[in-house]
Formats: C-alpha cells, sequence, structure tokens
C-alpha cells in the first residue's frame, strides 16, 4: 500500500459505481454513505478494495446484528476521512452459522472490534490472532446481545 | 349539574406479592456476628467494670469512646459511577465531611466504611468483595444511590448486580439517581446514630427497624 492520504476528490456517486464496476456489487448510495450487502466469500476481498483502491483507510467501527432465524449480520463501516466518504459493508451469515473472515490483516484496528463482536454476539472471526473476550469475564456463558440471550440468566455467585 | 372526575380504584398493594422484594428477601447478604471488638478488649473492660468504683471507669470512658467511634468514621475511598461524582462533592469542601471527622482514605485496610457508589457489574462485585474483606472490623456498608441499592435503571440487564446487598450486608441505603450530597449527608449521619447504637449494645439494627 503506498503513503496515500485517501482520496479528496472522491464522491458517494463516483465510489459506488467504482464497487459495482471492479466487484459487481450493487451498491446503494444514501449521502455520502455507500451501502455494500456482499456474501461472505469477498468479505475481505471487498474490504480490501475499499482500503486501498477507494481510500478509505480509517476503520471506524464493526459490528453484528442478529435477524433471529435468518442469520448474524456482520457491519462494518470504512472512511475516507479527507472526502467524507463512508463506504459500510455489511455481509449476512447463513443462519446457525457464525464463521466469518478477520479484517485483522488490514486492520489493526479490527482487533479489538472483533473481539467485542465476538463477546456480545458470538461471531468467530477466522484468521483473528487473538480471539477472546474482551468485555465481559473469561467464564462468561453465552453472548449476550444475541436476541435469544434471556436477559436474567443468573451469573453465579452474584447474577 | 356537578361533574366530578372518576376515581380510580387502585387496590392496596401486597407488599409480599412484589417479586423484587421476594428476590431481595432470597438473595440479600446478611452479616455475621461478633464483629463488635477483639475478646481481649473486652475482657479487660469487663474487669476494670467489677473493681471497686469501677464502673464509673468505664462508664465514662464508654461515652468518650463511643462520641470518638461514631465522629471518625473513615470511608474507603471507592468510586465507581456517577454517584462517585456526588460523592466526591461531598468531601470537597462546600459540603466538607470532615466536620463529622471523616477522611477518605485510600487503603481499606484502616477504614470502617464502604460507600458504594455506582453501578455494580458482575465482573467488579469479585473486586468489592475484596475490598471488604480487606477492611476490619466492625465495618459499615453505605449504598449510594439506585444502581447500588437495587439495580436501579440497568436492574434488567444483562451484566448488573441488582443490588450491592447481594455480595456485602449493607447498613444504609441511599436512594437517588445520582443522591445529593445532602442526601448522602444524611445517609452519613443516620449511619452515626447507627454506630453510636452499635458501640452501646453490639447489636445491628435489621433493615426493618431502620428509621
Amino acid at each position: 500500500m503506498t503513503e496515500q492520504t485517501g482520496n479528496p476528490g472522491l464522491t458517494a456517486a463516483a465510489a459506488a459505481a467504482q464497487i459495482t464496476e471492479r466487484l459487481g456489487l450493487d451498491a446503494g448510495v444514501a449521502g455520502a454513505e455507500v451501502r455494500v450487502s456482499l456474501p461472505r466469500e469477498r468479505w475481505v476481498e471487498a474490504a480490501r478494495f475499499v482500503r486501498d483502491a477507494l481510500g478509505c483507510r480509517y476503520f471506524n467501527w464493526l459490528t453484528a446484528v442478529d435477524y433471529k432465524e435468518q442469520g448474524l449480520e456482520v457491519v462494518v463501516r470504512l472512511d475516507d476521512v479527507e472526502s467524507m466518504v463512508a463506504v459500510t459493508l455489511r455481509t449476512r451469515l447463513e443462519p446457525g452459522q457464525t464463521r466469518c473472515p478477520s479484517l485483522t490483516g488490514l486492520f489493526r484496528g479490527a482487533d479489538w472490534m472483533e473481539r467485542e463482536c465476538y463477546d456480545m454476539f458470538g461471531v468467530t472471526f477466522e484468521g483473528h490472532p487473538d480471539l477472546r473476550r474482551i468485555l465481559l469475564g473469561d467464564d462468561w456463558e453465552g453472548h449476550p446481545l444475541r436476541k435469544d440471550y434471556a436477559v436474567d440468566t443468573p451469573q453465579a455467585p452474584y447474577r | 349539574m356537578e361533574v366530578k372526575p372518576p376515581v380510580p380504584q387502585i387496590p392496596p398493594p401486597v407488599w409480599s406479592e412484589f417479586k423484587d422484594l421476594q428476590e431481595w428477601e432470597k438473595y440479600h447478604q446478611e452479616r455475621q456476628g461478633n464483629d463488635k471488638a477483639s475478646e481481649a478488649l473486652t475482657s479487660i473492660a469487663d474487669a476494670i467494670h467489677h473493681m471497686p468504683g469501677g464502673w464509673i471507669v468505664t462508664t465514662s470512658t464508654e461515652k468518650i469512646f463511643n462520641w470518638a467511634r461514631k465522629s471518625s468514621i473513615w470511608p474507603v475511598t471507592f468510586g465507581l459511577a456517577c454517584c462517585a461524582i456526588e460523592m466526591m462533592a461531598t468531601f470537597a469542601s462546600r459540603f466538607d465531611v470532615e466536620r463529622f471527622g471523616m477522611v477518605p482514605w485510600a487503603s481499606p485496610r484502616h477504614s470502617d466504611l464502604m460507600i458504594v457508589s455506582g453501578t455494580v457489574t458482575i465482573k467488579m462485585a469479585p473486586m468489592l468483595k475484596r475490598i471488604y474483606d480487606q477492611m476490619p472490623d466492625p465495618k459499615w456498608v453505605v449504598s449510594m444511590g439506585s444502581c447500588a441499592n437495587s439495580g436501579g435503571p440497568f436492574r434488567h440487564g444483562y451484566h448488573v448486580v441488582k443490588g450491592v446487598d447481594r455480595v456485602v450486608p449493607v447498613d444504609v441505603y441511599v436512594p437517588g439517581c445520582p443522591p445529593t450530597p445532602d442526601s448522602l449527608m444524611y445517609g452519613l449521619l443516620k449511619l452515626q446514630e447507627q454506630v453510636g447504637h452499635f458501640q452501646k449494645t453490639g447489636e445491628r439494627p435489621a433493615p426493618a427497624e431502620r428509621a
């Protein structure tokens, strides 16, 4: 990766057009945000394209959404702080599936975000160097932000 | 024709049916007895008391000691959340608990009182218990704020201990979210009354008997 500082002339429409042209993915535009839904296999490839070709080098956040029987969805937002264009990538995991490729090879900041996502949603990031719980105790059972987590689950000894 | 507003018919509450109170009865911690003083001191005081004229000495010294003990309660500096800001304000010059002889002390080994100011999470509870265990007997706990009393607005969260009385026995509950320094000082004055009572009789009143 070259030491370019973002992509000052980029617009959201141009970014969406590039994503559609180069990756063959449908990209929607909402304001300065580009929204892309993609399959799990192209997760790292799309993130690499957005980082290197579009210049969205700021890893803003990563989280997951639980759609119950329709499975989990992992969402990541990558920003270009020069042109203020934001790209939101989202991938739907199959029902019952928790494995997702890790972005730690591209962004160092993905490390803790993915650990938190694992902690709260139980998404197993493949290729993560140190996938442990980050916020809850090591002996915690379950993943509390899942929809099927019972909030009143007793956590011994203090509940 | 006079129009009267409808009077809502609300049945009187039956307190024993409240689920939260049932949980409190089930889970709250009771204090272990015999934490008043060392056996050696008690036996020395007994010996003096049974000497001829010794009761004059013991009663007057007890009065002095009582006054001294209850007016030098040292709270351990232990802030957990936003209630700690109000606790700091109470310790600072404007409200000045130092006139009650309170010195916020940064070591549990020299302290008599723990003010649990804030939300106790399940991850924090073992550390709180450890600090409580490090304090010498006799020791008191003030539960400050809704979160420490019952879990407060976070009661139905996944990670919150539903009241610090599930971890350590509590003497005074100060309500509020957060309590103002005035409320906390009122709680501390109530605690002083309890300390005086305890030093005289060695008994801690049950929560229902506390005024």
